[in-house]
């Protein structure tokens, strides 16, 4: 995967929704902040992993990245073109361009049509592939290519399992041929022998088409596995952005460093290891705590965390993190003894 | 792992149980006779797919299928009392006082329109001559044990005003309000964040130790199962394919569907960038149960004579450790080493000298 020009870069994105109180005389009264100011990019060919808890802003990342959301402020660009508010046709061209695959393979799927009509309908709303028998030929080789049976061309959505649910979706995301694929959650729906066929189709149909991905995921392990890069995102901001094999043996932010000695590890000799274990609960977006918005959580914070924002910055080895205190290399043994020597594991 | 009646030292013992449902397209064999036991203060984990039985053999326990029109057969022993011969009034009896169960979804468990506390009082009051007050007070001190901040105020909250967490850490002390022997937490994180899973965990651990309170975890997630379970069983297809202590299932497993879900998870550690492993196909009708070995569609491992032949579980060479496969040990012992080592299913079945001769699986997009 060379990393050419970024594909897709996103400047001090913001999305607030309004909280508002009265029927007749709305006034509103407050925000939540889903998205407080984010910048990436994301780099033509590779992967980028979205991780964080629930409530982080991770999908409304990519709803704004895809338009479905109109953003409060900031910059969207897709190919070096300001995409923030195109309208109309200029959008739906840009639409062509990127496509979603949904976490829930059954509420995705409209359950009246058959397989055939749903994977042919970016045909249809673009006007593609209008003589007879063209988009049919066309569906069927998608359909075979996401592993589906073409001859089940006809039939419902009921008639398939969740994994089979799930290729469809993919089949539909690719039909266009985009340049951008966004995958939210996946996989988080299916079962763990299913989870393992999905993503390996995943990460087969994007070397094969050479795309750019963005991987929504809260499964910190199934990120590692299909990430070339991890943004990790708490309470609508990036709180650290690394390299995966970086970010998954030196972690610097507090938070990353937390979320991952919370992963149950599939090893009962690592069962009664000590946990550094997060207390409380994520705060409310629509009050997010002062300075650095993980300090009312964090085990190391000093009297700068409540008042100072911290900024993104460059930890070496291609790591930013926005923590005043990260962690360091010497604590990283204590903190996840399941990271082991990884660090130079390349690709 | 089962024996006959009930030894001295074992809470629960499940002995051939079998539920079927009848419906329009045929009999579901939903658990077709699986036996396991739990020792006081013991934790079993069972591990499994959607449609392997776990969820309708817990429920099976408490009397919660046989309501909804199943078939129950075989034997189900609960600190000396048959569950299965109980009346309607005897399982009342024992639901949500003697064994309890927490599920998946917490805010579903709730009900939204009373108060967390009134629904804690409740479970405690159906089960006991409690004052209101005392109800309360223990509400309020179970709450504080299950780890929820400001237990006095949020008493008095409803459900919705609780988070995700805070909704399970509330379903688990109603669980605990009458101070179970057996708590059956049927995939009680899946819903949850990795962090605030590893709260639970740990809750769930502590309040093991420090009540004595036996634990049955049913998950499909093979790292949850290893941070909390002593026993593992493994479920396929509505029976134990393969049951062991916990780490002897995950340092030799011998039932080619473990295998598969061991090799079909990525781990935050190793290298990366390795393919996952699928299991090919996907879990099969229980309804039209394939012939022979239920796994054999899906299996690299499988020969020709396991479509015909119904494996049977068998001594898997360790204390408990049982496996429902055809394959002979030495052959499962040679093609675990190999995929232990990396090598690709085709590398195990020449490792187990059974390469020429094994059936293909049939190719089925999951």
């Amino acid at each position: 995967m060379s990393a050419g020009e970024p594909l897709l870069e996103v400047r001090g994105l913001v999305k607030h929704f309004p909280i508002s109180k009265g029927i007749v005389l709305k006034r509103s009264i407050g925000a939540v902040r889903a998205v407080d100011g984010i910048d990436f990019e994301v780099m033509s060919g590779e992967t980028l992993g979205l991780v964080g808890e629930t409530g982080c802003g991770k999908s409304t990342t990519a709803r704004l990245v895809t338009r479905l959301l109109e953003p409060t402020a900031g910059e969207i660009r897709f190919e070096g073109r300001d995409i923030t508010h195109v309208k109309g046709a200029s959008l739906k061209a840009i639409r062509r361009e990127m496509q979603m695959i949904f976490q829930d393979p059954y509420s995705s799927l409209n359950p009246r049509k058959t397989i055939g009509s749903i994977i042919a309908s970016p045909f249809a709303i673009h006007g593609l592939l209008t003589e007879s028998g063209e988009r049919k030929k066309r569906v069927q080789e998608l359909m075979d290519r996401v592993g589906l049976n073409p001859e089940h061309y006809n039939r419902y959505p009921h008639e398939f399992s969740g994994g089979q649910r799930q290729r469809i979706g993919v089949a539909r995301a690719l039909a266009l041929n985009p340049k951008l694929i966004i995958a939210d959650e996946p996989v988080s729906a299916l079962d763990v022998s299913i989870q393992a066929q999905i993503l390996n189709l995943l990460r087969e149909i994007q070397r094969e088409f050479g795309l750019t991905m963005v991987f929504i995921a809260h499964d910190l392990a199934v990120v590692r596995h299909m990430c070339d890069r991890v943004a990790v995102m708490y309470l609508g901001k990036i709180a650290e952005l690394a390299p995966s094999d970086t970010l998954y043996s030196l972690p610097r932010h507090r938070y990353t460093g937390a979320l991952m000695s919370a992963v149950p590890i599939a090893d009962p000799e690592l069962a009664g290891r000590e946990r550094r274990l997060l207390t409380g609960d994520v705060p409310s977006p629509a009050n997010p705590p002062s300075g650095c918005r993980f300090h009312p959580r964090c085990s190391a914070m000093g009297e700068i965390c409540a008042t100072e924002e911290p900024q993104l910055r460059d930890m070496g080895h291609g790591t930013f993190a926005a923590c005043h205190f990260p962690i360091t290399e010497e604590e990283m043994p204590a903190l996840l003894p399941m990271a082991r020597e990884s660090a130079g594991g390349v690709e | 792992m089962s024996s006959a009646g009930q030894p001295p030292g074992t809470l629960l013992s499940v002995e051939d149980l079998r539920v079927e449902f009848a419906t329009p397209d045929g009999i579901v064999h939903a658990v077709d006779g699986i036996s396991y036991s739990v020792a006081p203060g013991g934790s079993l984990g069972v591990v499994g797919e959607s449609g392997s039985g776990k969820t309708v053999s817990a429920l099976t326990l408490i009397g919660l299928t046989q309501t909804q029109g199943a078939t129950v057969s075989g034997r189900i022993m609960f600190d000396g009392r048959d569950l299965l011969a109980a009346s309607n009034a005897e399982l009342r009896a024992v639901r949500g006082n003697d064994i309890a169960m927490i599920f998946q979804d917490p805010l579903s468990s709730l009900h939204p329109q009373f108060r967390v506390g009134a629904q804690l009082i409740e479970a405690m009051q159906v089960h006991r001559d409690i004052k209101r007050q005392a109800a309360r007070d223990r509400a309020i001190d179970l709450l504080s044990l299950v780890g929820i901040p400001d237990p006095r105020g949020r008493v008095d909250q409803f459900p919705h005003e609780f988070s995700g967490g805070m909704r399970q850490r509330a379903m688990i002390a109603m669980a605990l309000a009458n101070e179970p022997k057996l708590l059956i937490a049927d995939e009680p994180t899946t819903a949850l964040d990795v962090t605030v899973q590893a709260q639970i965990l740990a809750l769930l651990e502590r309040l093991r130790r420090e009540l004595g309170m036996a634990i049955i975890m049913i998950t499909h997630d093979l790292g949850v199962v290893a941070q909390i379970a002593d026993h593992i069983a493994v479920m396929y297809a509505g029976r134990i394919v393969e049951a062991a202590d916990a780490r002897r299932l995950f340092s030799a497993p011998q039932h080619p569907y473990t295998w598969g879900l061991l090799r079909s998870i990525p781990t935050l550690e190793g290298p990366r960038g390795i393919e996952l492993v699928p299991i090919p196909g996907r879990p099969p009708s229980l309804i039209r149960r394939p012939t022979g070995c239920h796994f054999h569609p899906r299996c690299a491992y499988a020969l020709p004579d396991h479509k015909t032949i119904d494996p049977r579980l068998v001594d898997a060479g360790a204390p408990g450790h049982v496996v429902a496969c055809l394959l002979d040990a030495d052959q499962r012992a040679a093609a675990w080493a190999a995929l232990r080592a990396g090598q690709s299913a085709d590398e195990a079945t020449a490792a187990a000298g059974i390469a020429d001769a094994t059936i293909a699986p049939t190719e089925v997009a999951g």
